[in-house]
């Protein structure tokens, strides 16, 4: 969600229950204002906070003038002082992928994972257990970056493409309207597309190359793993993600506020074909 | 640039279309209102606003009637909930109201609540505070308590944890079949006298009955709306059959209280009975009070009691003066659950199933020697921790503890509270500021585990029947086994012939043998 409007932002998400303690908003609102002052960034979103055994994580993004350009990722303990994440890498998550369990909470502890790797001594080939160190950031930078290619969501026409590349939000987004907040084809996933190109001509005749160049969530496997809800009679429209647990969208028809945020502990639900 | 954009434009459409030059001039007008930037660039979306403007509905002048979109109904009913107020008589009213307060004091449990960071908003909190009134209004209770909220796929549901009154309990008008069922081969006996089936030794397993209302698991009742101002619908008490098949699946809930849950292993009831069995265990897990809140009420003369009767009554404590914030923080010895646990069979009390099965035993024996089937077993009883154990003895989940604990700010030490933050429910939190707590639950109702969810495996199959000779399979014969048995068959009847025959027939046997 936006760092400008965070405490709408805040209010208007907060039917999942988990928000932010009012010293910890506090601290956010001021603190954000001088992330974006230092690193010279467009526009600061708080992503949101990742639970652990013994703190929690505060994460914001960083975004440039082209809105789907690789944001940059701080993390923060107290909500004050911001470190700047490293970007991921596939290795990364490929890495990351065998931690399973809770966050702890400090960004200096290692996992310890034991995988049998091939050793060869001359001709002699033979497994040993080698104890692989993850540290706990690598980690949450892969979850983060799995979090944001999967479920991060924007509502169709709240950017728009030029014809020179660059996205910009479109600043005459008024909203979407009642009967499209409430289908999932108006929302998008906020990240390069990987389907589109997958698409029939046939269905990209129907597109408009301005608006529609990212995955909408229709067609996301497996079918069900959003909730679309309205809440407040029709006057707030939730998304919430089965898959990634946590991750809260919200939109006002009719107006410009949306965004999402990610309160949870950072694990996939990979249960979900068995629970819908 | 615009200008150039716009002659194009216009030559193009005047050729395509006719008449659309008023679009063209609605258009500019608009630019020329709003003097946007870089109109170039959204010129596109200008055009297409400018169509839509023209479809808006035109107002009917004659009759003003309100469009009923959901939004106003929504606000109808929750104008419903806060004019509840303005009844007549008002003063003696009020005056009863305020003195039977079995209402619970939602906005200050929200109040901390949100200095630990968990909560609802406050105008929704509020509308739920007025829910609950407008509840213990209708309902004669004791006491209520905002238990939660869970959330659904459809809808969510707000939980509301109520006592009725003494006497004033509701009775379930549901038909339960508490009914021991054996699957004896009497029945079977007497019905198939000409021709007897083999008869199984399969006896249904007892069906362990539900706890009594005020007792254990159903200690309280559960009253669910899907939006405060909708009206509240009770939750029927839950069994020990659908705690331990809610414990074997993992379902998300709709929102919808009458959906079948379709799982396997199948569960006994519909939505409305896994949400009960999913609180009941949520309250069981990870409803906690900081020690010395509640005490043992005194104890009455039976001391020896089996260890079936546990203590599970308890009451404040009038003399409880406290406990440090801190400490409430850095040892979980100081809380305790003031829930019971319930046991692997489903329940709060142990429920022994071999007695009532020993005294039919007995009558069987004297029908039926044969059909002893399996010998009763000697179950053992289960035992859990009893009611007020700290939680510091709760198991850990693969070296998870199961609880966090945190201090709400660190910045301001001296005001804040302690929040206790549940690892094996997520969703459950608990806070104190030394004197007063509470319990809430927020979230989607399922447990954590951080291996991955596997269905049971469908059990072997059951040796049902003893095996005998008119079960047993047994190949068929071959063509040599077939003639040799005819043979000696015949071999057989032959003697017989001699005796009783006369020679002609015996010539005659001997021709048809030879054949």
């Amino acid at each position: 969600m936006d760092a400008e409007s965070l405490l709408l932002s805040l209010e208007l998400a907060s039917g999942s229950g988990q928000g932010l303690s009012p010293d910890r908003r506090a601290s956010l609102l001021t603190s954000l204002m001088l992330v974006k002052r230092d690193y010279r960034y467009d526009r600061v979103l708080f992503w949101g906070r990742i639970l652990g055994l013994v703190a929690d994580y505060y994460i914001a993004q960083g975004l440039s003038e082209d809105q789907l350009a690789p944001r940059k990722t701080l993390y923060s303990l107290n909500c004050m002082e911001w470190s700047l994440l490293p970007p991921a890498t596939e290795e990364m998550v490929a890495q990351t992928s065998v931690v399973k369990g809770r966050f702890m909470g400090d960004p200096s502890h290692e996992y310890e994972h034991t995988e049998l790797q091939k050793m060869s001594e001359g001709e002699k080939v033979f497994e040993e257990e080698v104890v692989v160190q993850i540290k706990e950031e690598t980690r949450l930078v892969s979850v983060i970056d799995q979090i944001d290619k999967a479920v991060a969501v924007i509502p169709r026409g709240a950017l728009f493409k030029t014809p020179f590349g660059p996205i910009h939000v479109n600043r005459t987004f008024e909203g979407l309207s009642l009967s499209e907040a409430k289908k999932l084809s108006s929302y998008f996933h906020f990240r390069e597309p990987v389907e589109l190109k997958n698409k029939t001509l046939l269905e990209k005749a129907d597109l408009d190359p301005s608006l529609d160049f990212m995955d909408p969530l229709e067609h996301d496997i497996p079918k069900g793993s959003w909730s679309i809800q309205m809440e407040r009679g029709n006057a707030l429209v939730v998304l919430r993600s089965l898959l990634w647990p946590g991750l809260t969208f919200f939109h006002a028809p009719r107006t410009k506020n949306c965004g999402y945020i990610y309160v949870g502990t950072g694990e996939k639900n990979i249960d979900l074909p068995f629970m819908l | 640039m615009l200008l150039q954009k716009l002659f194009d434009m216009h030559i193009i459409w005047n050729f395509l279309f006719s008449g659309r030059y008023d679009h063209l001039s609605d258009m500019l007008t608009k630019v020329l209102d709003e003097r946007p930037e870089n109109a170039v660039d959204i010129i596109e979306s200008i055009s297409q606003d400018v169509k839509m403007a023209h479809f808006r509905k035109k107002l009917d002048t004659l009759q003003n009637e309100n469009e009923m979109l959901p939004i106003y109904e929504t606000a109808e009913k929750q104008k419903a909930l806060f004019l509840q107020g303005n009844l007549e008589g008002v003063d003696q009213e009020l005056e009863d109201e305020i003195a039977e307060n079995s209402l619970p004091n939602v906005m200050e449990s929200a109040f901390y609540f949100e200095q630990a960071g968990v909560g609802l908003g406050t105008d929704e909190t509020y509308r739920i505070f007025l829910a609950l009134k407008q509840l213990t209004d209708t309902h004669p209770i004791q006491r209520c308590r905002f238990w939660g909220k869970i959330l659904g796929l459809e809808m969510n549901y707000i939980v509301a944890e109520v006592e009725f009154r003494e006497g004033e309990d509701e009775e379930d008008v549901e038909d339960e079949d508490v009914t021991e069922e054996r699957d004896d081969g009497d029945s079977d006996a007497e019905e198939n006298d000409e021709d007897e089936l083999p008869r199984t030794f399969y006896k249904t397993p007892q069906v362990i009955p539900k706890e009594e209302n005020r007792t254990g698991a159903n200690k309280y009742v559960y009253f669910v709306c899907n939006e405060p101002g909708g009206p509240w619908v009770k939750l029927p008490s839950v069994t020990p059959a659908q705690i331990v098949t809610a414990r074997k699946i993992k379902k998300f809930f709709t929102g919808r209280l009458e959906t079948p849950i379709v799982s396997y292993p199948p569960f006994p009831g519909n939505e409305s009975n896994y949400l009960r069995a999913q609180i009941a265990r949520i309250s069981a897990g990870t409803h906690v009070s900081p020690l010395g809140f509640y005490q043992f009420g005194e104890e009455e003369g039976e001391e020896e009691e089996e260890v079936e009767g546990r203590r599970d009554s308890f009451e404040e404590n009038p003399d409880f003066e406290g406990i440090q914030v801190i400490d409430l923080v850095e040892s979980l010895s100081n809380w305790v659950h003031h829930v019971q646990h319930i046991l692997s069979q489903g329940r709060c009390n142990w429920f022994n199933p071999i007695q009532k099965s020993e005294e039919e035993e007995e009558e069987e024996d004297e029908e039926k020697e044969e059909e002893k089937g399996e010998e009763p077993e000697y179950m053992e009883q289960e035992v859990g921790p009893p009611l007020l154990t700290p939680i510091s003895e709760d198991i850990e989940i693969q070296n998870i503890p199961p609880w966090t604990t945190r201090l709400s700010s660190t910045l301001i030490p001296q005001y804040a509270i302690a929040v206790l933050r549940s690892n094996l429910w997520p969703g459950a939190y608990a806070f104190s500021n030394g004197k007063k707590f509470e319990n809430f639950y927020i979230g989607w109702g399922h447990k954590y585990s951080p291996d991955n969810y596997t269905p049971p495996p469908p059990p072997p199959v059951y040796q049902e029947y003893p095996s005998g000779a008119e079960i047993t399979e047994m190949d068929d014969p071959s063509v040599e086994e077939e003639q040799a048995s005819r043979a000696a068959r015949e071999a057989a009847v032959l003697p017989v012939a001699e005796m009783g025959e006369s020679e002609e027939d015996e010539d005659e046997d001997d021709d048809s043998d030879q054949e």
